[in-house]
């Protein structure tokens, strides 16, 4: 399988940082403002996130949890993968907020659809904005789009972007691989 | 490694393995989550219709399993067997298959013949969900008071469990002997001879006597009820509910002659003064009520698990 690394770890490092600081010229404080991870990657990406924001701001008052998509994806019955829920944490109140929802990569928006009407449950937020790593630009399937981007990509339906963590294996890097099934 | 569960039909705890369980209870957290919600109810089950078929009686487990369908937003159709063609002569699998006609996709039965849902398996196209059938089986009991004990002692594996009563006629205490063994505890069973089966020690678990030892050996005691209905007529299994309550039954006053706190778990429904007494059944230790509560979410990620087997019919 062809693989190709489109972002290695101290590039992802100098996007991250970035990105930290557009959400914080545009939510300063995060007083009205909350962070969600989306289960199960996005929550990987957006500890990062969390983790910078406060090194970076440490006086803003950040208030992160977790969203998972699984009981409301419209892909249910439809393969033979079973699909198994994660750990959904809002500790929060959802209404009149700001919400920043937070995945690694943009594929088709049907993820995030889900997560979007996951997260609609626990209240009634004044907006949502997205904001995600990779954004495999057209191949939405649905009217999509993020607000603050990592990096934009072109890629093939038989290619998969991996985001791999050093929280879980060792280092921080983007592959495109090829020829997957 | 994808996670799935490795069978169509939840029949019994038999069927499952120590992953199937660990799924099921993992998902379980999740409704659990759901549950706490100020909107308890996930739109996954919406094309789906469940038929609860109850030809025995049933409060707490019916209500449960059609509270779990109704969170998972699926369609539910009740059947009881008093109200039913049933009493006109018509059997199992007709019965069953005339309600499939009506476009249903999953089947929660009770019946007193053990078996029957093995049997229906067999016999109709739907993914079947044993609410007990006879003195066979009870899975999703077994598996909520497990999911229960992991929920109030962080793990079941390496604890003492004594199931305490009418073992002979408890298709509750079979499914929690497979389940409790699956997840690695210890399991002892209590109560007077005549209600325990011969050679249940081929099962893997003790055998006591004498309460008061059971209750000093265990981390968790699980009190069953005595099933006076399926007794066999004309056999008296002990002298009186008055001696049976005095030798096996457990009160406040044995509770605290204990040298630790044991957890007390009961699934009802209670013959408050017999097995058990109201102190105990009310008490700090016991855990009656979180049963019944867990109850729901068990049952959803019992359903939800099994239902996605099922391919939506414009797909099939």
């Amino acid at each position: 399988m062809p693989t190709l690394t489109l972002i290695d770890s101290k590039h992802l490092s100098l996007i991250i940082n970035r990105l930290c600081y557009q959400l914080i010229e545009n939510h300063d404080l995060f007083n009205n403002t909350v962070l969600l991870g989306l289960q199960p990657r996005g929550v990987l990406f957006a500890e990062r996130i969390v983790e910078k924001l406060k090194e970076i701001k440490p006086e803003a008052n950040i208030k992160y949890g977790k969203v998972d998509p699984t009981f409301y994806r419209d892909d249910f019955r439809r393969n033979d993968k079973t699909l198994v829920a994660s750990p959904t944490e809002i500790p929060f109140d959802l209404e009149k907020k700001t919400v920043i929802l937070i995945d690694d990569v943009l594929y088709t928006g049907r993820t995030i659809r889900a997560g979007i009407e996951g997260l609609m449950e626990y209240g009634r937020p004044k907006s949502i904005e997205l904001l995600v790593l990779i954004d495999r630009r057209f191949s939405r399937e649905l009217p999509i789009e993020p607000k603050y981007i990592g990096r934009s990509i072109d890629s093939y339906d038989n290619q998969q972007v991996k985001v791999m963590w050093r929280k879980e294996s060792g280092e921080d890097k983007v592959l495109l691989l090829t020829d997957v099934e | 490694m994808e996670k799935k569960l490795s069978v169509k039909h939840l029949l019994g705890i038999t069927d499952l393995t120590r992953e199937d369980i660990e799924l099921i209870f993992s998902q379980a957290d999740e409704f659990k989550e759901v549950l706490s919600r100020p909107i308890k109810k996930v739109p996954s089950l919406r094309d789906i219709t469940v038929a609860n078929l109850f030809f025995e009686n049933s409060t707490r487990t019916r209500l449960s399993f059609e509270l779990a369908e109704k969170r998972l937003s699926a369609d539910v159709v009740n059947f009881s067997a008093s109200t039913s063609s049933v009493k006109k002569g018509e059997t199992l699998v007709d019965t069953v298959n005339n309600i499939l006609a009506m476009k249903v996709d999953m089947v929660v039965m009770r019946h007193s013949a053990p078996g029957s849902c093995l049997f229906l398996s067999k016999h109709i196209d739907a993914s079947i969900v044993n609410a007990g059938d006879g003195t066979h089986e009870h899975p999703t009991q077994a598996l909520l008071d497990a999911y229960s004990i992991r929920e109030r002692l962080g793990t079941v594996k390496g604890k003492k469990i004594v199931i305490v009563g009418d073992i002979t006629h408890s298709r509750v205490a079979i499914s929690n002997i497979h389940c409790l063994k699956k997840l690695g505890a210890e399991v002892m069973v209590c109560g007077p001879t005549t209600l325990i089966p011969k050679h249940i020690e081929s099962m893997g678990v003790k055998v006591e006597h004498n309460l008061k030892k059971a209750l000093e050996w265990c981390d968790v005691a699980n009190m069953l009820r005595i099933q006076l209905e399926r007794q066999e007529v004309g056999v008296r299994y002990f002298p009186s509910l008055r001696e049976y309550s005095m030798q096996y039954g457990l009160d406040k006053q044995l509770l605290d002659s204990l040298s630790k706190k044991i957890v007390i778990m009961h699934p009802g429904p209670i013959n408050r003064g017999v097995e058990i007494t109201s102190d105990v059944a009310d008490s700090e230790q016991s855990i009656i009520l979180d049963q019944v509560e867990n109850g729901v979410a068990v049952r959803m990620a019992v359903i939800y698990l099994l239902a996605q087997n099922r391919r939506p019919s414009n797909l099939s």
